[in-house]
């Protein structure tokens, strides 16, 4: 049994800013906040969903926990240790706790290496088995995600997109990580493949006891494989809570409309619920002005969320909301 | 019948590529009405695309109609020249793509494409052109269209480049409006808005749509009618209603067990179709569907079922609808 009280991962204030490359003088340099200010926590063996839309900074969140990209500002806590400032030397026995999944399985493996090499280069470089051992663990690796031990020897291009994604998820598992940071790992697929590997990520967690951090846009999938959603809006964290309470009980103006333009496939319940259509666009996020990030569209917007930049607060119990409107109860 | 805009008759299309021929649509038949929001569901490869190419008639090499009739307004498109293919496409039947950003030219400004558009098709003067563009922008909800006119496309967001798209598509009020995943590259918020332009627009300007997506959502608060395709074939057709409540064919149903919806609860376990969709270089001689399907039969890998009716236009591509297919508990109580 896995202790499920202990945050595996803890991110605080976590800030990743880009530069931008229009200006020659430093004074007058533009910042493109991808993630401003992201606080949230990841308890062992649960699955904590990101969504948000497309530019709101959740791929960088999940870049910037394993560091593949520096962060600006914050801290981010592995297994209560800080491995935002550590030297790649000393983080390399974290990177094999540490795996991702990415979205695209066409461009995320290399057309050159056999499906045995790609999944054991892993295994290789954290030095875990040789030989004939190894050979085993990819053949277990390659049952565990549905695949055939015959497909060890071909190359991608031989392979569906779903078999693909089986492949980066065998890669992601050669060398038993405890956290998996999933990038929107099924929306390239089909939607009856869809399912297949979502199901699948759920069994690998009960036997495996993995954590893992969802990131999608597509909401009703998070929903569904999520124990806690983070609802994200250029950048900043909207609305942290359980996944049912998401649904049930969303408080952010921005998950309502969220979840309200969702296009649900079942014409009855259409024609009886009501949509909230955001009007505009997402705002830029170049040099953003202090007030709330979705002040623009927002449908109850006042003259403090043009003032103030909100924070996250408890509202109830584990429920946080980023919102002037929305008060303690 | 009068109303009918558009008949497609028994379409074949198929690639001739140095590997070989695939068959991306093989034998699709349908009627569109006056009025009608139609939309053609499948996977990728099930040629929902290669038939809105079909009627647009812009399937290029290695690609080729085979065989089969279109018919649109009584004539047979199939028929027509390169040039006269020209004077109805954008003025009669529009389409609009996945990605606006591939059909909008970005060296000439918005402007200069509708007027173009329109000055092809209609005899007006630049000056009528301009303001029948700028009419058609304010109708798809551009703010200040007079000035954001003379934009090129890189100055607009991806869901006001869909908006352009759409107002340049229906500038010469198209009898048909074929619409290749219109909102599958933009996000939920902006979708739910280029929904509602379009829902709205066919009202007003009475044009007719074929709606192709691969999300069943759109389709639901979109479409009055549907084609489920799978495999280069029609597996199911019908109004809405019947495929989402008396869903008859078994891909159908498990395209819609699979989805998770989002009044249940997180982790209720899904349900997704086992294997995966078929290679159309060497398509398999029954049911596409066979090698996936739980009901599956021996004659189903032997023969194609052909479209049985099951009354007011809902028709099912399954051999347990024949009279000597033994019955299936449970198998009439719709789909979800």
């Amino acid at each position: 049994m896995v202790d499920s009280s202990k945050d595996l991962l803890q991110v605080k204030n976590l800030k990743r800013y880009f530069k931008m490359n229009d200006s020659f003088s430093k004074k007058n340099r533009k910042y493109l906040t991808a993630v401003d200010d992201v606080t949230f926590s990841i308890k062992r063996g649960e699955t904590f969903g990101l969504v948000g839309e497309s530019g709101c900074g959740k791929s960088t969140i999940g870049r910037t926990i394993i560091r593949l990209y520096e962060p600006t500002g914050g801290q981010v806590l592995f297994d209560n240790t800080d491995i935002t400032t550590m030297s790649q030397h000393d983080l390399f026995p974290f990177r094999k706790r540490m795996q991702m999944i990415f979205q695209d399985p066409y461009a995320s493996l290399n057309t050159r290496m056999t499906v045995s090499e790609i999944i054991g280069e892993g295994m290789e470089t954290h030095n875990l088995g040789s030989g004939a051992k190894r050979v085993e663990r990819i053949q277990y690796l390659l049952n565990t995600v549905g695949m055939k031990k015959e497909h060890a020897n071909r190359y991608p291009h031989e392979f569906s997109g779903g078999q693909r994604q089986r492949i980066g998820i065998a890669r992601a598992l050669a060398v038993e990580p405890e956290l998996v940071i999933c990038d929107e790992p099924i929306s390239a697929l089909d939607v009856s493949i869809q399912a297949q590997v979502v199901n699948m990520l759920e069994d690998l967690q009960d036997k495996l006891g993995l954590t893992y951090l969802f990131i999608a846009h597509d909401l009703s999938m998070v929903k569904h494989i999520s124990d806690r959603i983070g609802v994200m809006y250029l950048g900043k964290l909207m609305e942290v809570c359980a996944s049912n309470e998401l649904y049930e009980n969303p408080l952010h103006p921005y998950t309502q409309a969220l979840l309200s333009s969702i296009p649900i496939p079942d014409p009855r319940l259409n024609k009886n619920s009501k949509r909230i259509v955001l009007q505009g666009d997402v705002k830029s996020p170049i040099n953003p002005p202090p007030g709330c990030r979705f002040n623009s569209r927002c449908r109850l917007c006042v003259d403090q969320c043009w003032l103030e930049t909100p924070e996250l607060i408890e509202v109830r119990p584990d429920h946080y909301v980023a919102c002037h409107l929305v008060k303690k109860a | 019948m009068n109303d009918t805009i558009l008949e497609v008759r028994d379409l074949k299309t198929s690639f001739f590529t140095h590997l070989g021929e695939v068959q991306a649509v093989r034998g699709l038949s349908f009627v569109l009405n006056k009025g009608d929001i139609l939309g053609i569901v499948g996977e990728s490869g099930s040629g929902k695309s290669v038939t809105a190419l079909s009627v647009m008639k812009l399937i290029e090499t290695p690609g080729k109609i085979k065989a089969g009739e279109i018919l649109f307004k009584n004539e047979n498109l199939t028929n027509y020249s390169h040039s006269q293919m020209s004077d109805i496409r954008g003025k009669e039947i529009a389409m609009i793509f996945q990605d606006p950003m591939t059909s909008l030219n970005p060296v000439i400004s918005i402007k200069e494409q509708m007027i173009e558009v329109i000055r092809r098709h209609q005899k007006v003067t630049r000056k009528q052109a301009l303001e029948r563009a700028i009419q058609m922008l304010k109708l798809v909800g551009i703010p200040e269209p007079e000035k954001r006119i003379h934009a090129y496309p890189h100055q607009f967001s991806g869901g006001m480049r869909q908006r352009a798209m759409i107002a340049t598509a229906l500038s010469c009020n198209p009898r048909l409006l074929i619409a290749d995943e219109p909102t599958t590259a933009l996000d939920v918020t902006i979708q739910a808005q280029i929904i509602d332009i379009m829902k709205d627009i066919t009202q007003k300007l009475d044009t007719s749509i074929i709606l192709i997506t691969h999300d069943l959502g759109v389709i639901a608060e979109l479409c009055t009618k549907i084609i489920v395709m799978y495999g280069g074939m029609a597996m199911e057709k019908g109004n809405i209603d019947d495929i989402f409540y008396a869903t008859a064919h078994p891909y159908t149903r498990g395209l819609l067990k699979s989805l998770p919806r989002m009044d249940r609860k997180a982790h209720d376990r899904l349900n997704p179709i086992k294997g995966s969709p078929p290679d159309l270089m060497k398509p398999p001689a029954g049911c596409p569907f066979a090698p996936r399907c739980e009901h599956v039969m021996q004659i189903c890998k032997e023969e194609a079922p052909a479209l049985y009716d099951l009354g007011n236009g809902h028709e099912s591509a399954c051999w347990l609808r024949d009279e000597r297919a033994p019955a299936v508990e449970n198998y009439n109580k719709g789909g979800r």
